[in-house]
């Protein structure tokens, strides 16, 4: 995938498929001497086991029954590590799985992010039954919002309206525009 | 739409999208069945989605659902949307952000469906 925010996608769809009933997703960018770029998806869904989790980042490794070959997370894997960072996962059965992934931010070889308000403009169209919490820091600005906040607001128009879903999209694109001070990063 | 920047600005889009939904009575006329997978995230089922919603709030028509579809386990054929209307399920393979504006204008709202796009139809 070309921008890190399909990644991100495709890993909340993971979080999704294990049955999760809250999801959070964490970005934080730091350009000072931190030079760090990281996102963590964290979700309460089923897990895995220690088996699974150990294979996790073999590429032969997916959960799909229409085809053999996940290839996502050890492919984005091998990206974090050519930028100067890494992946981690941790889960447990019946609790829940933690995703991070981290790269030097200015490092060449680090993907764009790409649209993040996209993906998480899906998450709120296609997956309201769950609760989702998106925080994204940049330096020093953050932007939080989440699916509680949005059902609060729009109390008995279901999110996925036109006229509603559209609206979010024009309130995350120009809050997250707003993180990097107005112009796109 | 006009730019919103906050969250009480959003909410003002409430009390008309609220009133769009009380003028239809019972269910929606179109269903749409939209799913995330990976091979579909890959093949642009975010931007044909995207595409999609942009283009209903553009021809400000809201008889219309957009529900979670599943994945059909036809990869090949991702990104997937499937539109239920005058009882049938129409389904579109690789569908573009162009081909979701049509199946919108032609499909969605006008009930004409694209027949060359189509791979699957069935009565419901």
């Amino acid at each position: 995938m070309k921008e890190l925010s399909l990644n991100i996608l495709d890993i909340l769809e993971n979080s999704i498929h294990a049955k999760a009933n809250n999801v959070w997703l964490f970005i934080e960018e730091y350009t000072d001497k931190k030079d760090l770029f990281s996102f963590t998806v964290k979700d309460d869904g089923k897990g895995m086991d220690e088996t699974f989790l150990a294979s996790v980042f073999d590429p032969f490794t997916t959960t799909s029954t229409t085809k053999s070959v996940g290839l996502g997370l050890p492919l984005l894997k091998g990206e974090a590590e050519m930028s100067g960072g890494g992946a981690k996962i941790q889960s447990e059965v019946g609790k829940g799985t933690i995703v991070s992934f981290w790269f030097q931010h200015s490092h060449w070889d680090r993907p764009p992010l790409g649209d993040i308000a996209g993906t998480v403009l899906m998450m709120f169209l296609i997956h309201s039954s769950v609760s989702f919490t998106f925080k994204h820091q940049v330096n020093e600005n953050s932007f939080l919002v989440s699916t509680t906040q949005l059902l609060d607001i729009f109390e008995g128009v279901p999110l996925s309206n036109p006229k509603v879903i559209s609206g979010i999209q024009s309130y995350i694109s120009s809050s997250i525009q707003d993180l990097y001070g107005g112009k796109h990063g | 739409m006009a730019k919103i920047n906050s969250l009480e600005e959003l909410r003002k889009i409430r009390s008309d999208a609220k009133e769009a939904m009380t003028a239809r009575s019972g269910n929606a006329k179109v269903r749409v069945f939209a799913s995330m997978g990976t091979v579909g995230i890959a093949g642009g089922a975010r931007e044909a989605l995207k595409a999609l919603i942009n283009e209903l709030e553009k021809r400000n028509f809201h008889d219309v659902e957009i529900i979670e579809g599943g994945s059909m386990g036809l990869d090949r054929e991702e990104p997937i949307i499937r539109v239920l209307r005058d009882g049938f399920e129409t389904t579109y393979g690789k569908v573009t952000p162009d081909m979701a504006r049509q199946i919108v204008a032609q499909h969605i709202i006008n009930g004409q469906m694209i027949s060359e796009w189509v791979i699957a139809r069935n009565e419901k």
